[in-house]
């Protein structure tokens, strides 16, 4: 995602307050129906003795097998006359006993146990956990089972073996976590306090461990539950007279032909208990995880939305141009706020040319990039307003197929890091022959060679092995060079270069950018640069827009907005480039942050960080004003103005 | 990577050691005397103290091992005093039907599983992944035992479809179509909580790598939405979600004990709850060893997929 979003959306965090745990819970329908549902059961499990039920061990042979809605028998009778529904009550107190005890029993040694490996390290740590590894290397189940086969069947031996085979979860677990936390400083500081290694696992480090052990429980419970109803149901677990969930469903299975209701109700009654539990846990989770919680994974659609509403769309201007955009607005809606990340920003490129943008994080630059093409992620992001044309054709109106075409033949980008943007299961080869292949009808072999062309092309030695090799086996410089090569497989008659050099150290930097010059007057391609670096822009771009809080404060050709900048923004940007040789050069930070782009304020965005900032500077919409074709500024009191007109 | 793998299977051995152990240890903690147990308690301490170095258990117990472990070596693993025959024939036998079973389960639960967890993510919020996220909720909340009865009581007592139980028909099955027909209900059975656990967490995965950067690379070349999601974001969602399949082959394995006693599966499975409930120890120790060995190999297969996938971990 681009920084403007990403930053957008951690404030939108920390600024929504936040509400109590409960509170989100209960926004979450399925989690509250499973708590609802669970709390049912358990009132009920819990008021046994007090209901109107029959003795759930009385048999009487003359009432065997009664279906369901009998007299008496609401749910019906089992093979010995008993009252089932009397039964499925106490059984599932027997089952809920169970399953919650084995939960607590595993809990507590897992999490002791992973406590202690986390916090003590060394070999301590290694020997509990091979140990660890060494029960998780059983199938879970057939532990449990080995166990009981040991200790004889019985239902508090199944208890034992369920809560056993569940001890690695939690070690595993809360090992993880503890051993990230005493690492931390608030642990440094309770040790040369003088605490003792038990003091400060149980009063500093415990309490910042128990929402894990809390979600390993409510993720583990229900299974529990399952398993020890699975041990009673093979006989292994609750014995007769004694009943829980899985030794009825296990009685039931012998006259399952004859009478279904005996083994169906029981199961029934599980499935109820642990889709509620999974439920009500899942919100749990969401609730002290926020990282898992669904909306946080939203999946971007192939192309940004666009909403232009019933604003008119601009029409190309008169200067034409390869690409051309207009007014274009780029908006994320993060949370119920919305963040202008592009605010109205008009740039022509005419072939061949090389155009720059450069702004601080945050400015909209890169959002503007990758706007063009569609590639801003919906949701969040769409396309509020505005045009981009290339060669007269509005990208945002065409087709999804014709927009498939021209990306990668048309208009072609470079991304910042190529570590990230190559595909690291693909080799360099696949993933260039795929962009030739795409868009040109070639044979395999053609492809090759052109593949091969076009590695030679950016300088990329032995150019037939390096196809074979991953994105990780080559050095940084030489994966740009790749995403570049992979720009250049069909001709693009427009290049988008999103800081290309940014992730690349300033040799590479050069070569890289010497490279794409070399390459811009070879082809005659237009290249829209973006970077945060006017020493960049210097070394390659024709012209140069700056951006700030998402919309153009100056433009005109490069020489002279370095030489005379005439925004105090731009002026400050320009300072922040150190020269060689002037060692006694002050290289100021520009003081405060961009304002963020949701609330942005009247009038000039950058006026409280403006050492000329006067009043008027506070209000109104403040235009771009053209001095000339190709110079402008977004300033009431513009710098170095003299001389121009 | 031949060297990978070759790598990884030595690394298995010392898990395989330390399984072998375990097991030993398991069932050298059984309470009571073994020569008591066969001698009957009027037995004389001579009859006892002579059984007992007969069967070496005046040993040590690392010396007890040793022995085991050489004669688990030599294809030994004791005789099953139920069944009176060696435990190993009777293990193989049995392994192959559970072999069979959880398999099939294995497969299927991959596919469905992976094609859910992709149709739920590229859908994302729209009614196929609600429907899908509540099917794997129901899924993984249902008992497999519970399920393969009600299945018995629709497709075998109801619509007679397919038996309710067995691996073979007693008169003239034994070939293939008669193995799918009693195959088909236990292993679906088998296969639905895996399904959905696969499910989930492919979901998860491909939500995960769709937000990644050479997703967008891949859409800034022109690609298909097809390509991009089948080929680029698959590919790399596997590489996540290959050792939680290897991580279910344990689950389904497991599982087989349930379904195989619903069905009557003659596996290893319903062997080793007879075998418990008749107190077979050898049996089980023997049956314990087989399927936790499978396990682990089972992992392995699923670590060696993985690196296959991902060039970064070679």
């Amino acid at each position: 995602m681009t920084d403007t979003a990403q930053s957008a959306a951690a404030k939108s965090k920390r600024s929504s307050a936040r509400p109590g745990t409960l509170a989100l819970l209960l926004n979450n329908t399925l989690a509250t129906g499973g708590l609802v549902v669970l709390a049912a059961i358990c009132l009920i499990a819990l008021a046994a003795p007090l209901l109107p039920l029959a003795n759930p061990d009385v048999t009487a042979p003359v009432d065997r097998l009664l279906p369901v809605f009998s007299d008496g028998h609401l749910l019906g009778t089992d093979h010995l006359g008993r009252d089932l529904l009397s039964r499925l009550i106490w059984g599932t107190r027997v089952s809920l006993a169970v399953g919650l005890s084995a939960t607590f029993i595993a809990a507590f040694f897992g999490s002791l146990l992973g406590l202690i490996a986390g916090y003590a390290g060394g070999r301590v740590d290694t020997l509990i956990m091979r140990g660890i590894d060494m029960v998780m290397a059983f199938p879970y189940i057939l532990l449990a089972l080995a166990i009981v086969a040991v200790l004889g069947p019985g239902l508090l031996n199944a208890l034992y073996a369920i809560a056993l085979v569940n001890i690695p979860f939690f070690a595993r677990n809360i090992r993880g976590i503890t051993l990230g936390l005493s690492r931390r400083e608030f642990v440094d500081a309770a040790r040369l306090s003088g605490k003792s290694p038990a003091q400060i696992l149980f009063i500093e480090v415990l309490p910042n461990v128990l929402p894990v052990i809390v979600i390993t429980m409510s993720t583990t419970v229900g299974w529990m539950i399952l398993e020890t109803a699975g041990l009673s149901f093979l006989g292994l677990g609750a014995q007769p007279p004694q009943a829980d969930l899985g030794s009825m469903l296990g009685e039931g299975r012998k006259i399952l032909f004859t009478a279904p209701h005996v083994s169906v109700i029981p199961g029934l009654m599980i499935f109820a208990l642990v889709m509620s539990i999974n439920l009500f846990g899942d919100g749990v989770r969401d609730v002290l995880d926020p990282r898992l919680r669904a909306g946080s994974l939203t999946r971007p659609v192939s192309r940004t939305a666009v909403e232009r509403g019933d604003t008119p769309v601009p029409p190309p201007s008169e200067k034409g141009g390869v690409l051309d955009v207009r007014d274009m607005r780029t908006e994320f809606e993060i949370g119920g706020s919305v963040y202008k990340a592009v605010g109205g920003v008009d740039l022509n490129l005419a072939e061949g040319e090389c155009l720059g943008i450069v702004g601080e994080s945050g400015s909209g630059k890169s959002v503007t990039a990758m706007s063009i093409m569609g590639l801003v992620p919906t949701p969040p992001g769409r396309i509020a307003g505005g045009a981009a044309y290339l060669d007269g054709e509005d990208l945002f109106a065409v087709s999804d197929r014709r927009i498939r075409k021209l990306r990668g033949g048309a208009v072609a980008y470079v991304f910042q890091d190529p570590l990230s943007t190559l595909h690291p299961l693909f080799t360099v080869g696949e993933q260039i022959k795929e962009a030739i292949g795409t868009h040109q009808p070639l044979s395999s072999a053609e492809v090759k060679k052109r593949a091969i062309e076009l590695l030679s092309l950016v300088r990329i030695p032995n150019a037939k092995e390096r196809l074979s090799a991953y994105p990780h086996e080559l050095s940084g410089g030489m994966r740009q060079r790749v995403c570049i090569a992979m720009a250049l497989a069909n001709d693009a008659k427009v290049l988008i270069a999103d800081e290309p050099t940014t992730a690349l150290d300033v040799t590479v930097q050069s070569q890289i950018l010497t490279l794409m010059n070399g390459l811009r007057r070879e082809r005659n391609a237009a290249i829209l640069f973006i970077t945060h670096d006017f020493g960049v822009v210097s070394a390659l771009c024709d012209r140069v827009a700056v951006m700030y809080a998402g919309r153009i404060v100056e433009t005109g050709r490069t020489g002279e907005v370095l030489a005379r900048p005439q925004h105090p923004y731009t002026a400050k940007l320009i300072e922040c480039v150190p020269v060689l040789g002037e060692p006694e050069r002050r290289l100021d930070a520009i003081e405060g942050r961009p304002p963020v782009v949701n609330n942005l304020p009247d009038g000039c965005a950058f006026a409280d960080r403006c050492q000329r900032v006067k009043p008027e500077c506070r209000s109104g919409d403040i235009a771009l004003v053209m001095s000339s074709e190709e110079r402008g500024v977004r300033c009431l009191y513009p710098l170095n103005t003299e001389g121009t007109a | 990577m031949a060297g990978y793998i070759a790598r990884r299977l030595l690394a298995a051995i010392p898990v395989l050691f330390g399984l072998t152990i375990i097991v030993f240890l398991i069932m050298a903690m059984i309470p009571g005397d073994p020569a008591t147990a066969i001698l009957g308690s009027y037995a004389t301490p001579e009859n006892v103290a002579k059984l007992n170095r007969d069967l070496g258990l005046d040993k040590t117990l690392f010396e007890q091992y040793v022995i085991w472990i050489g004669n688990l070596f030599q294809g030994d693993l004791g005789r099953s005093y139920t069944l009176n025959r060696p435990v190993l024939d009777e293990v193989l036998e049995r392994f192959s039907a559970t072999l069979i079973l959880a398999g099939t389960s294995l497969v299927l639960c991959s596919i469905f599983g992976l094609l859910a967890g992709i149709v739920s993510a590229v859908r994302q919020y729209g009614w196929a992944d609600k429907v899908i996220t509540l099917l794997v909720l129901i899924g993984i909340s249902t008992p497999s035992f519970w399920l393969g009865l009600i299945l018995i009581l629709i497709f075998a007592v109801n619509l007679r479809l397919f038996p309710a139980s067995g691996m073979y028909a007693i008169y003239g099955g034994g070939d293939l179509p008669d193995l799918i027909h009693h195959l088909t209900l236990p292993a679906l059975t088998l296969s639905v909580v895996a399904t959905g656990v696969i499910a989930r967490l492919t979901r998860t995965a491909m939500l995960e790598v769709l937000r990644q950067d050479y997703i967008r690379t891949a859409r800034a070349k022109g690609l298909s939405e097809r390509k991009v999601i089948y080929k680029h974001a698959f590919k790399s969602a596997l590489v996540g979600v290959v050792p939680v399949i290897g991580i279910q082959a344990g689950f389904v394995i497991g599982g087989a004990v349930y379904i195989e006693t619903v069905f009557q599966w003659p596996g290893i499975g319903s062997m080793l709850v007879t075998a418990i409930s008749t107190r077979d120890l050898l049996l089980v120790q023997g049956g314990v060893l087989v399927v936790a060995a499978t396990y682990v190999l089972f992992n392995l297969l699923a670590d060696v997929v993985q690196t296959l996938l991902d060039p970064r971990l070679r």
